[in-house]
């Protein structure tokens, strides 16, 4: 689609100022004004359910439909919980929406406080992002000021407070229920389900939680209508009545062995090929590429011949990823052990895994034991055959475990394994050592 | 009526809310659990509990789900099917068990929990006893000094969160926390803050492996050596339900026994680590009396006691008691302490009403140390939402079941305080106490003048203190764990004692001494008594049948 026109990087490739003053110059919180002058929050629930828009964070539920599942009349409070802890390693376009258009992503949360009744929304921000925590709450600052946040925003019934919370650090903290355990100053363990958030979430009361650009693309799916978000992206697969279809403009970030690592925003559907040859600037130093992480390691490997899969909601898991996850593809080029790459994948598993399931803290640590061993010389062929095992029986979809970071540490092990089987067998066999040097912070 | 399917078998489980551990348990399916603890929250965390679960519809159709699932997370409702013992089931338990084996030290040799072991015993039956992992195990730094009276062993934990959930949910002071994340998670507590409230034993109860370590237990003895005996705590008048674990007439270790009646499933550290003055040496061995009763004194000890024999000292002081009765009943009297229990108040009582009904009978002194203190409390000691244990104020176990023998007896319930009073009046006095050392010395200085002058006083009790001295017999008394007999706790519940261990070489019971005084035949029988105590004093109506495991509610 030669002639798309960013939607929500428009502003941030312009380079315009990101405050308040230049936002509504651009015709900022004109969505907001509408949505509380001229609908109900039903009516706003019912754009974004018609959209089509799904979820931006990794697991691509789609949004209206989720905050439909609030109980009905509740007397509240209802909390928003915005995600903004992006921990999914090569992830990085809600920092730059929430560092050059802080605005953008606020009117989404108004917008979506407002449909959803909620009157508090927590944003939860990694700890990392200190230039997008600052500009964050100077924006929250100048809303404030302006009326826009507080009691009676613009004069109508609807009040809203906003309250940025910094993490500290922990990769599970980006999963809705950490978050929320977090949050609430406790260990950043995941709650079982049910009760769900949208029943009993933060501080036991009904509970939303999107990810930034999710909200991000609320603001312009009210200001322009659900129609207009379907005339980008990928409509449902007529053949599968489950598909809710890929709407809508998405982020993808493109890091890795590229000439040119890069935030791009692309109609939903772009084939990792694509990504690298025309944003990133190609494979880096002449190489051809091996393989890349699709969206976020989590989601688990795919090969070079695979790189003309489209990246929509669908498309990775034709290949046996696990999914789109955050979009943000990886390209390591053919010089690149598999593994390294897996050894890394693991260590960061092992490390993140918040250990109160036992197959996830005892297997994420074993497949990283084992992948050390390997790339020191010491690996044995029966080992791949374990950390397959391993790798499909810890996850809430094989059922051992309460949240998906267990499944996202199997993902990329089982696919390697599917996928790069001759080059770890050739590695095992020679007793090769690896050189590339990895801090050894188990 | 909601019926559940396990393995095969309908279960009818009423309308009872149970989740399927306790379903499957129902029909004797055992289904291995470590995280789940009924008087705990839901965690699901360990996945020991997995199973497969399907539901069955109208149409007789049965739906399974594509994945396993933990038992102790899904409430068992109407038409609910879970297989336990399919091969995916079978399969998802012993992956569990090799997990939590990896980075397990496997030190059962060297480990106090080795016999009463859950991950021993799950991975004999479900799992396997080795790991094919081939890579240095973990090895966290033990924590010795966790607490004044636990230790960890990190290596060992299998991060169930019990004792975790056990410190902010029971207790509510909340001393233990998970520290680091993944394979390196380690219970600890913060620097200078160990778990020393005053529940924290049970955190060992509940440790499911030999990670949490009790340092009085520590190294004394394999759990396969003890007996256990089944018996109820004297240490206030909550009376929990307790199991004595012994060896060799030496008291090891108190655990709780669960009793819904009772306390519920826990113990307080008061309770559970008071019993070293049973095992003590320095308790009264045999009877002793200031002036030669028969033969020649046994022994002659520092002051003016002689040891004596239980031959020679029962029928002097019944000798004794009757002649200063026949000088007038009301110049005699006893002293019924609330440690005794209802069987032994009883036959005091008897013997002493049986010389005299004018003799007097007083309720013995009822130990109360501070305020009742409730649990959860949180930092501070203010009490944190519904009421989960209370550790009484009252620190005896028996006021209860004594008061209503002395109504019985005697239509004014006389206090120690009225005997105090009447004391100049008395020729003789049958003193029983038993209190234990930790209560400290419970007469004052003019107290034990008073007492002291009376002319036959004979003292029942546990260790030498300065009213013993003065006494013209010394009984030795028997403790909570030498007793067969019940306690009326303070809600009117009658529990048993079951005796653990043997009075000192040559002690008796103290209800054996009463029989013997009374002149009856035979050894004590707890139970022959409550029928004879049922007959006669109708509040204790109940106790003619089977007290059973619980106990029954009197009154
Ligand atoms: C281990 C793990 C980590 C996650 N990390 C993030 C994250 O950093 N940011 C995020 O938005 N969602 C993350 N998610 C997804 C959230 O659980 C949740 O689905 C998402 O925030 C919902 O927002 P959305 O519907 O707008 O996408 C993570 C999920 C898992 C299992
Ligand atoms: S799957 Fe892993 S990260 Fe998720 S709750 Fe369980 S142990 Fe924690
Ligand atoms: S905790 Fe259990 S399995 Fe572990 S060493 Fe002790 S007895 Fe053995
Ligand atoms: S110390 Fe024991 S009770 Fe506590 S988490 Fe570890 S295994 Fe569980
Ligand atoms: S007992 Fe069910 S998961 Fe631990």
């Amino acid at each position: 689609m030669p002639d798309f026109e960013p939607i929500l990087l428009k502003r941030i490739n312009a380079k315009a100022s990101p405050w308040l003053d230049a936002y509504r110059a651009d015709g900022g919180y004109s969505a907001l004004t509408k949505a509380l002058g001229d609908m109900t929050p039903g009516q706003v629930i019912d754009v974004v359910k018609n959209s089509g828009l799904r979820g931006r964070g990794g697991a691509g539920f789609p949004c209206g439909v989720k905050w439909t599942f609030l109980p009905k009349d509740h007397p509240g409070p209802i909390y928003l919980c915005v995600n903004a802890d992006e921990s999914e390693p090569c992830t990085f376009n809600n920092r730059i929406l929430m560092e050059h258009d802080p605005h953008q992503v606020l009117e989404g949360i108004a917008l979506a406080c407002y449909a959803t009744r909620a009157s508090v929304a927590y944003i939860y921000i990694r700890y990392e992002y200190g230039a997008a925590y600052r500009n964050m709450q100077k924006a929250i600052d100048e809303l404030y000021a302006n009326n826009l946040l507080g009691k009676n925003i613009l004069g109508k019934e609807f009040s809203l407070e906003v309250y940025l919370h910094r993490g500290a650090g922990a990769y599970i903290c980006g999963e809705e229920t950490g978050l929320i355990e977090s949050l609430e100053g406790k260990r950043g363990w995941p709650r079982i389900k049910p009760p769900f958030p949208a029943v009993e979430g933060a501080f036991r009361k009904p509970t939303v939680v999107n990810n930034i650009e999710t909200l991000a693309c609320v603001t312009h799916i009210v200001e322009r209508g659900a129609d207009w978000f379907k005339t980008i992206g990928i409509p449902p697969d007529p053949k599968n009545p489950r598909d809710a279809g890929s709407y809508g403009s998405k982020l993808y970030c493109i890091s890795g062995h590229v000439n040119t690592p890069c935030c791009v925003e692309l109609p939903l559907g772009v084939t990792v090929r694509e990504l690298v040859d025309k944003h990133g600037g190609g494979v880096w130093k002449g190489r051809k590429a091996k393989g890349c992480i699709p969206g976020g390691i989590s989601m688990g490997l795919m090969t070079e011949a695979e790189f003309d899969t489209p990246l929509d909601f669908n498309g990775p898991g034709k290949v046996g990823c696990l999914g789109l996850g955050t979009a943000a593809v990886t390209i390591f080029d053919e010089t690149t052990s598999i593994v390294d790459v897996l050894y890394n994948i693991c260590r960061f598993f092992a490390h993140e895994s918040c250990g109160q399931c036992t197959p996830c803290r005892e297997g994420t640590g074993w497949m990283m034991k084992i992948m050390d061993r390997m790339r020191r010389g010491q690996g044995r062929r029966e080992d791949l055959d374990i950390l397959d095992e391993v790798a499909r029986s810890i996850g809430i979809m094989p059922g051992t475990t309460i949240c998906g970071l267990a499944d996202g540490a199997g993902w990329p092990v089982k696919n390697a394994i599917a996928k790069f089987r001759p080059e770890l067998e050739a590695y095992i066999r020679g007793g090769q050592k690896t050189t590339v040097s990895l801090a050894l912070a188990h | 009526m909601a019926v559940v399917i396990i393995n095969d078998t309908p279960v009818d489980i009423g309308t009872e809310r149970l989740n399927l551990i306790q379903a499957a348990a129902k029909i004797g399916v055992f289904i291995p659990s470590y995280c789940w603890h009924p008087a705990l929250s839901v965690v699901a965390s360990c996945r020991m509990c997995l199973v497969e679960v399907g539901e069955k519809k109208p149409d007789g159709a049965i739906a399974m789900q594509p994945r396993v699932v933990p038992a102790c997370q899904t409430p068992a409702k109407d038409g609910t099917v879970c297989i336990t013992n399919s091969e995916k089931a079978r399969t998802a338990e012993a992956r569990t068990l090799e997990g939590l084996l990896l980075n397990h030290p496997l030190d059962c040799p060297v480990c106090d929990k080795a016999g009463e072991c859950l991950l021993q015993d799950f991975s004999y039956q479900f799992g396997k006893s080795s790991s094919r992992m081939i890579d240095p195990k973990n090895t966290p730094p033990n924590k010795p000094d966790i607490g004044e009276h636990i230790s960890l062993f990190t290596d060992r934990c299998i991060m169930c969160s019990r004792c975790v959930r056990f410190t902010r949910e029971i207790a509510g002071s909340s001393e233990l926390h998970v520290v680091n994340r993944g394979h390196h998670s380690e219970i600890d507590v913060f620097p200078g803050d160990p778990v020393n409230n005053p529940l924290a034993g049970n955190v060992v109860d509940l440790c499911p492996v030999g990670a949490l370590a009790n340092k009085e237990f520590l190294y004394k003895q394999r759990v396969w050596f003890l007996k256990n005996a089944s018996s109820v705590c004297a240490g206030c008048s909550t009376g929990c339900s307790i199991t004595i674990d012994h060896n060799k007439d030496v008291v090891h270790r108190i655990r709780p026994r669960e009793n819904p009646q009772a306390q519920g499933h826990f113990i307080c550290d008061e309770g559970r680590f008071d019993y070293p003055y049973v095992n003590s040496k320095d308790r009264f061995q045999q009877p002793m009396s200031a002036v030669a009763t028969g033969g020649s004194p046994v022994a002659v000890q520092a002051g003016r006691l002689h040891h004596d024999t239980w031959e020679n000292v029962i029928p002097t002081v019944r000798r004794e008691l009757t002649n200063a009765a026949k000088q007038g009943g009301s110049e005699v009297a006893a002293v019924l302490s609330p440690m005794l229990t209802v069987e032994e108040a009883f036959l005091l009582a008897k013997f002493i009403k049986g010389l005299s009904a004018d003799a007097k009978l007083y309720l013995g002194w009822v130990p109360t140390v501070g305020k009742d203190e409730q649990f959860p409390q949180d930092r501070k000691g203010n009490p944190m939402g519904p009421v989960k244990f209370t550790i009484r104020a009252e620190k005896c176990p028996n006021r209860r079941g004594v008061e209503e023998v002395l109504r019985h007896f005697q239509v004014e319930l006389l206090g120690f305080d009225r005997l105090l009073a009447n004391a100049g009046k008395l020729e003789a006095l049958y003193l029983t106490a038993g209190y234990p050392p930790r209560l400290g010395a419970w007469l004052t200085d003019e107290q034990t003048k008073t007492l002291a002058k009376i002319p036959l006083l004979i003292v029942q009790d546990l260790a030498p203190s300065p009213i013993s001295e003065a006494a013209k017999f010394v009984i030795p008394a028997a403790t909570f764990a030498e007793k067969d007999g019940c306690y009326v706790n303070h809600a009117n519940l009658a529990q048993q004692l079951h005796w653990a261990v043997r009075p000192g070489s040559m002690g008796r019971s103290d209800g054996q001494v009463f029989l013997y005084l009374l002149e009856r035949r035979g050894l004590i029988q707890a139970s022959a008594l409550r029928q004879e105590i049922a007959r006669e004093i109708p509040f204790f109506a109940a106790l003619a049948g089977d007290l059973g495991e619980f106990g029954v509610k009197l009154g």
